[in-house]
């Protein structure tokens, strides 16, 4: 008995075992790729051929249909959460020079005394998001708007670099720590609603989104507001769109006063 | 003929403690997002718990059991030391540093992907690298195993191969290259973008390599539990193996049909052709032929225990049949497991149906029916019956044996129907919370209470468990005699050798993951433009 004994179409075992296993093969792939694509009376082959390459998942170039115009810009950024990782010293003191013109609004320490959001230890993806949506208008503001026109993306990123490394202050609004209402801290999952932090910071962060302990609330607010009623639509595939305008606007309440008294300790340190 | 015990006995205690830990976080998962639980308000938690658990149960412990079996049976089966013991402590050793190297970054919520990997989501290097390790650790079984046959073979000219160690290697060669699948979406796509050498991954070619593991890897969990089907149960309950050759075919169409059909777990993914999923399809049913072959064949086997033992009727030798003995009763438990886990798995497999159950509590379910009922009751059954071999001690205590069994029964079943039953009526599955209060789900609380109510049922069961075998190591002491395996009714004198070799065999698995897999598989990985950029788990 050797394998000489076994490979050879004498044996009965070998002819049986690959014939019965070729025509299993070939049945079925004739099936597959001929007879249920034409059983399809919904889909039109031009011949057998385009069958087969159509059950075969052969890629094929779409219809050149133009995608239609948008009324509004939407943000074209890319980030990754590789987008500036690691900066270097002089890209932040670069930073801190050009963040003089932004202190007026939002203070000299990143932490804003108006109702402008801090800025101070933000994630530099958010920065780098929101300033060129600014500069390309996929998000419009009549102060802020101006001040981004002008920047370059070198600009962009070393604002971005220095607001990520100054130090988290408690912010300027320190109202008592309210407890945690369910929308923040379930979401609602029957609505699609996930947790807020889920993607803020406190449980987990997507590459995007801002942490938002003490930012202020009317702003959080609003901005809230403005995402549920399509006015900003600078969210990447609607995801805060989406999540807005499935809340109440006793949620919106709760969920700003909410953040707005919390301290910035909870947020997840950027590695 | 059990010479390295010790070797065998770490398999099976090393398996064993980490499936006590992993049933602990899956009935604690089950109780956390059930209405009897108030919700930790962290989902990260419940997906680390679930990647450990996932983790555990999938890779690490089934691949422990069928190694610890796979030494017993070379030794016993082939009356012959085991060769490379030196090998097979290092592949043991591999598996325990594999283990200990992802189980830190799942506990440090680093690797939080589940055990499916999920690209474009990535985890923490060490993770997969712990995963590839306790693959290659068991790489050094498969290649232990096919050495022993051989050496045997050289000694035996001619003579057919015990069952036990034919099928063994059977299993050990149906995981040998069901592994490739997963080793290369791990080694070719996701290790790089973890190491930080890119950041783009073909999620959709990933999917594709994995269903090339995720299927035959059911078969490989399962192998343990046939060979105890037709080697062990037959024997200890005084009956004999009906036909010895209907099981070796049952192997090898485990073999040549188990792998080219894992496409099933893609039936909803746009990137592989339909023509490719309903071959998978059609194939998938042909792996229900060795498993009805096997009901059968040990229906017939265990009316011969019955009719030798008095039994008379057409089917009242069932009565005459040794109920309290423990291996009767795992076997016919698994059978009932057995035979709705397979109903559920019609379904499945069936392109059409399975569009309704895609991604549903259904195939939790299933799955935990189906493995972690017929599939991991015999495994008790396996442990239960080489313990006092391995040991030298007697395991006394059969009623104890016998209540752990039928709460592991009765769990599993109060577990898994009003899973499979929520999965119907839409709940998907990896959700880490469930707003019972809303009236859209109120209605499924009771079914979900029950769930968890089962898997309290099973932790106790699993403690029961391993409590028996604790004690087993410290009963007086005992000789047991050698470790035999069922005999056939007609003992083969000498078997074609197509049934005594692997070769054809595994020579028509390739090439059936060849012609089922190829185009697939080099049309996604030479089309430009389908990466996608990676989400690092925890990144900011
Ligand atoms: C032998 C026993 C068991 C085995 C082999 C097993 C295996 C598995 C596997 C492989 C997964 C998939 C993980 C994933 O989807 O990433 C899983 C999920 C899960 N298991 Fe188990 N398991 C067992 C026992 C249990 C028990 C006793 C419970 C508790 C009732 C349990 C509860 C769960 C839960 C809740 C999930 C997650 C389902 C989901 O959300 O998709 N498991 N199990
Ligand atoms: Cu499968």
């Amino acid at each position: 008995m050797s394998t000489r004994d076994l490979f050879t179409f004498s044996n009965p075992h070998f002819t049986r075992g690959v014939g019965i296993t070729a025509a299993i093969l070939i049945v079925t792939a004739i099936a597959g790729f001929i007879v249920l694509p034409f059983a399809q009376p919904w889909v039109q082959f031009a011949n057998v051929w385009d069958a087969i390459c159509s059950a075969a998942g052969v890629p094929q170039r779409a219809a050149s249909v133009t995608a239609p115009e948008q009324a509004k810009r939407l943000s074209g950024v890319v980030l990754t959460s590789n987008t500036l990782s690691r900066p270097s010293q002089e890209a932040i003191g670069r930073g801190a020079t050009l963040a003089q013109r932004c202190a007026i609004c939002h203070g000299p320490t990143g932490i804003s005394r108006a109702d402008s959001p801090n800025l101070a230890g933000q994630y530099a993806a958010v920065i780098y998001k929101e300033l060129h949506d600014f500069r390309s208008g996929a998000r419009t503001n009549a102060v802020m708007s101006p001040f981004a026109v002008n920047l370059t993306d070198q600009e962009i990123a070393d604002l971005s670099n220095y607001y990520a490394y100054l130090p988290r202050l408690p912010a300027y609004h320190p109202t008592p720590q309210l407890p945690k209402p369910s929308i923040v801290i379930y979401g609602a999952p029957m609505r699609g609603i996930a947790p807020c932090g889920a993607c803020h910071g406190s449980l987990d962060n997507k590459t995007g989104s801002p942490w938002l302990e003490g930012q202020s609330e009317a702003y959080m607010k609003a901005q809230l507001q403005a995402f549920a009623s399509g006015e900003r639509r600078n969210d990447i595939s609607q995801q805060m769109r989406n999540i807005a305008r499935a809340m109440t606007p006793q949620e919106i309440e709760q969920a700003a006063a909410y953040y707005a008294s919390q301290p910035p300790d909870v947020v997840k340190a950027v590695d | 003929m059990l010479v390295n015990r010790k070797l065998i006995l770490a398999h099976f205690w090393l398996a064993f403690a980490v499936f006590g830990i992993a049933l602990t976080l899956g009935a604690w998962q089950m109780f956390i997002r059930s209405p009897i639980g108030t919700w930790l308000s962290n989902p990260e938690l419940y997906y680390r718990s679930l990647t450990a658990h996932g983790t555990v149960m999938g890779y690490v412990f089934p691949t422990l059991v069928a190694m610890g079996f796979g030494y017993a049976i070379s030794e016993s089966a082939l009356q012959q030391r085991l060769v490379g013991v030196r090998w097979a402590w290092a592949g043991f050793w591999l598996i325990v540093a594999g283990s200990i190297m992802a189980v830190i970054p799942i506990a440090l919520g680093r690797a939080s992907v589940l055990y499916t990997f999920y690209p474009p989501l990535i985890g923490n290097v060490f993770y997969y690298l712990g995963v590839v390790l306790v693959v290659v650790g068991s790489w050094f079984w498969v290649a232990l195993m096919s050495i022993n046959l051989r050496v045997w073979r050289k000694a035996h000219p001619g003579a057919p191969v015990p069952l036990a160690m034919f099928a063994n290697v059977a299993g050990s060669y149906l995981w040998a290259w069901t592994a490739v699948g997963a080793a290369l979406e791990l080694l070719l796509q996701i290790i790089p973008v973890a190491a930080g050498l890119k950041s783009t991954i073909d999620a959709g070619l990933a999917r594709v390599f994995f269903s090339w593991t995720l299927h035959a890897i059911v078969y490989f969990w399962l192998m343990p539990t046939y060979i105890a089907y037709y080697t062990i149960v037959p024997r200890a309950i005084g009956g004999r193996v009906y036909s010895d050759s209907m099981a070796r075919i049952s192997f090898i169409l485990f073999l040549v049909v188990a792998m080219p059909i894992g496409m099933h777990h893609t039936f909803a993914d746009p990137q592989v052709g339909a023509g490719f999923k309903f071959i998978h399809s059609a194939f998938t049913a042909l792996v229900a032929l060795p498993t009805l072959l096997t009901v059968f064949t040990i229906c017939a086997s265990v009316e011969i225990a019955a009719r030798l033992r008095g039994g008379r009727g057409m089917f009242g030798w069932i009565r005459a049949l040794p109920w309290d003995n423990p291996m009767m009763l795992a076997l016919a438990f698994s059978f009932v497991m057995l035979g709705f886990g397979g109903a559920g798995g019609l379904i499945n497999m069936s392109y059409q149906l399975d569009a309704s159950i895609h991604n549903t509590q259904w195939i939790t379910g299933h799955f935990h029916l189906i493995f972690g009922g017929a599939i991991v009751i015999m495994y008790f059954a396996i442990a239960y019956d080489l313990w006092p071999h391995l040991t030298g001690r007697e395991l006394i205590d059969v009623r104890l044996m016998r209540t752990q069994l039928w709460l592991w029964f009765v769990g599993m079943i109060v577990t898994t129907f009003p899973w499979h039953w929520v999965g119907i009526l839409g709940m998907p599955r990896r959700m880490a919370y469930f707003d019972f209060g809303d009236p859209a789900i109120a209605p499924q609380s009771l079914s979900v209470t029950l769930s968890a109510i089962g898997g309290f049922v099973l932790l106790a069961s699993g403690i029961i468990f391993i409590v028996i075998l604790a004690r087993g190591m410290r009963a007086p002491q005992a000789e047991a005699g050698p470790y035999r395996f069922a005999l056939a009714v007609h003992e083969p004198k000498t078997v074609p050798v197509a049934l005594n070799t692997h070769a054809l065999w595994v020579a028509l698995m390739i090439a059936l993951t060849l012609t089922n897999y190829g185009y697939p598989i080099l049309t996604l990985a030479l089309t430009e433009g389908t990466s996608v950029p990676a989400v690092y788990v925890g990144a900011q």
